[in-house]
């Protein structure tokens, strides 16, 4: 849509020239309905990095999900006669101890990883943000009690607490998991915390207790969905950290039993024979570091989009 | 006057002051000390004072937003600070509150059409059908159109998002509106836009305006009568015309040879006060503005002056004319 306008410019009767004025319409964007999350997924779709996060992730995920069509063989399947074998047509990543066949024992591995990471992070998410919106809501003593638990719990080092707690429930992977999530809870609390006390002097906090808003639903419809963006952010930094905590408490023997093909007790199983056999230790270690890499990677993708005051 | 719709008498709201180990009481802050005033249906009443002189907590204190420390606020004849929680949240659809700043005054993760919605939906107001077309008319009538209503606030002009907190405010056809400085926070030529609004509102719903501000144009253009407040306390009550033709209180009088003249033959004299407002925490005994009074008294520095009618409907809080009260009736 182009307009020109001629003109002919007179002087005394004279014509001096003429001119063409060419009108170009402003650049009207079209009608678009571009809420919080579009704006921030077509940021994030810019960012190279965050999107080979993602990449990773999905790739992972795939891995996960297909493990049993994908898998040569059975994870627990022993072959005596080839152990230690390095990697070959049969066998791409070689085998382990037991003769077991490392490539099927990684695929599987993704499983337990990938569900140790999401889960026992969607369960301090939940009380996490349970107790932070408590904690930030209310105020007063209920704030100086579940503050002063948080404080306790980040008193003491991560895996040491953990460790604990599985010693008192029992080693398995889902005392791993619980242990996991237990010890991760104040992160996401103090969080929300912070965020639900930012929140609460927010005008429009006051506009929804001005037309009758019950708290409870000032709660819900105001205040938690505006403290998503940090929890999402920090939860997908979680999973790498979740999922290295559980690989650590299966390396000491706490978390996933035998035959099932944690990663980290992968790399505990096979450390006498990291010299014969390098490659029982490296494909283990190598998929914790990617799939770490990619939650984290991911992770900060997200935070530069959704939340970019927390950018140092 | 016509009757009466809001009657506020002896509202206090104290902020303690918390010191030392045990979080001991050590003073009071008097954000707003000891106020009354009313409100007729269908005027425009406007407080003015400078900031930190307890406009903005008298206003909120009025809805409950913050609680009273003391006082009466009698909203058509009822307690409001006697009403239990759930009863004061029901009535709150009668009283409603623009604010200051539109720019956080709206969720951002809310499109204006849930926004506008929200209150009908709080009071569980019609059906969707019939909220989504009360949404619409709202937004038709603050100059929004059915476009505007699928966006988010962020999308939108200071101006046009105070539109849509007026809209709001609104939603549930209330009879009092409070307007915390409403176009303080807006370009000046905005400011007219959205006042025109108002007005158009007033006379179209019949609604009664409690107008806080600190612009004293702006309170001359849109308020019927005007309180001025100095220090939590209000020192002159009286029509707009009385104020700025014949304002009584030395504090008044001060703010008003403030305004800047448009017409630079007029000269005029300022009064140039001295000193700070003194802290709200540590407010000076007796007239509160005694420390900066250019024609301060003797019984200025012991005895608060009383709030009287020097007047007819002029009321004004200052020893020098205590003597010529009609009748010392106090102002309720």
């Amino acid at each position: 849509m182009r307009q020109s306008i001629r003109a002919s410019i007179t002087i005394r009767g004279e014509t001096m020239g003429q001119a063409t004025l060419k009108i170009t319409p402003p650049n009207v964007p079209a009608e678009k309905v571009s809420g919080p999350w579009g704006d921030a997924w077509r940021a994030f779709r810019k960012n190279k990095t965050a999107m080979l996060g993602l990449c990773i992730i999905v790739f992972f995920i795939l891995v996960a999900l297909l493990a049993p069509l994908l898998a040569p063989y059975g994870y627990k399947e022993q072959e005596l006669v080839n152990r230690l074998k390095p990697p070959s047509g049969d066998h791409w990543f070689g085998t382990d101890d037991l003769g077991r066949d490392m490539f099927t024992r990684i695929l599987y591995g993704a499983r337990i990883s990938l569900w140790v990471g999401f889960f026992s992070v969607i369960g301090s998410i939940i009380v996490g943000t349970l107790l932070g919106v408590l904690a930030g809501f209310y105020g007063r003593w209920i704030d100086m009690l579940i503050s002063r638990v948080f404080d306790i719990l980040l008193a003491f080092p991560s895996i040491l607490l953990a460790i604990a707690i599985v010693a008192i429930l029992g080693p398995s992977l889902r005392n791993a998991l619980l242990a996991i999530a237990i010890v991760n809870i104040p992160t996401y609390g103090r969080l929300v915390r912070a965020r639900v006390l930012s929140l609460k002097s927010e005008e429009y906090i006051t506009a929804a207790r001005a037309i009758g808003m019950k708290n409870s639903r000032i709660l819900l419809t105001h205040i938690l969905p505006n403290s998503l963006t940090p929890i999402i952010v920090q939860g997908t930094l979680g999973i790498a950290t979740a999922i290295i905590e559980a690989a650590a408490l299966g390396f000491l023997g706490l978390g996933a039993q035998p035959p099932d093909p944690e990663w980290g007790k992968m790399l505990s199983d096979s450390r006498q024979f990291i010299q014969k056999a390098p490659w029982t230790v490296i494909f283990p270690g190598l998929s914790i570091m990617l799939t770490v890499l990619g939650f984290n990677l991911m992770g900060d993708g997200l935070r530069d989009v959704l939340d970019p005051r927390m950018k140092n | 006057m016509s009757e009466i719709l809001l009657e506020v008498s002896g509202l206090k709201k104290y902020y303690p002051i918390r010191r030392g180990l045990m979080n001991q009481i050590r003073g009071y802050v008097k954000a707003v000390d000891d106020i009354s005033f009313s409100v007729a249906r269908g005027e425009t009443f406007g407080l003015v004072g400078e900031s930190g002189c307890g406009k903005s907590t008298t206003g909120r204190s009025l809805l409950r937003l913050i609680e009273p420390t003391a006082g009466e606020i009698r909203f058509e004849g009822e307690d409001i600070t006697r009403l239990s929680l759930e009863a004061m949240r029901r009535r709150r659809r009668e009283m409603q509150i623009v604010f200051q700043d539109p720019f956080s005054s709206l969720d951002p993760r809310n499109t204006v059409a849930r926004i506008l919605e929200e209150p009908m939906r709080v009071h569980g107001t019609g059906d969707a059908r019939q909220r989504r077309a009360a949404v619409e008319r709202l937004a038709e009538v603050v100059g929004l159109t059915k476009a505007h209503l699928q966006r988010y606030p962020h999308q939108f002009s200071g101006g046009q998002r105070q539109r849509i907190g007026i809209a709001r405010a609104l939603a549930l056809q209330p009879k009092l509106i409070i307007a915390d400085e409403p176009v303080s926070a807006l370009d000046v030529s905005i400011q007219s836009q959205v006042i025109n609004l108002m007005q158009d509102l007033q006379s179209e719903f019949g609604l009664t305006y409690i107008f806080i501000a600190h612009d004293l144009s702006v309170v001359k253009h849109i308020c019927d009568r005007v309180a001025v407040m100095y220090l939590g306390r209000i020192v002159e009550i009286t029509s707009k015309h009385k104020l700025y033709e014949s304002p009584q209180h030395p504090y008044t009088q001060a703010l008003l040879s403030a305004v800047p003249e448009p017409d630079p033959n007029i000269r005029k004299e300022r009064i140039i006060l001295r000193g700070e407002v003194p802290s709200p925490a540590n407010a000076p005994v007796g007239c509160a503005f005694h420390t900066r009074c250019p024609r301060v008294m003797e019984v200025c520095r012991n005895v608060r002056p009383p709030l009287l009618e020097t007047a007819d409907g002029h009321f004004t809080a200052c020893h020098l004319y205590v003597d010529s009260a009609p009748a010392s009736q106090t102002r309720n």
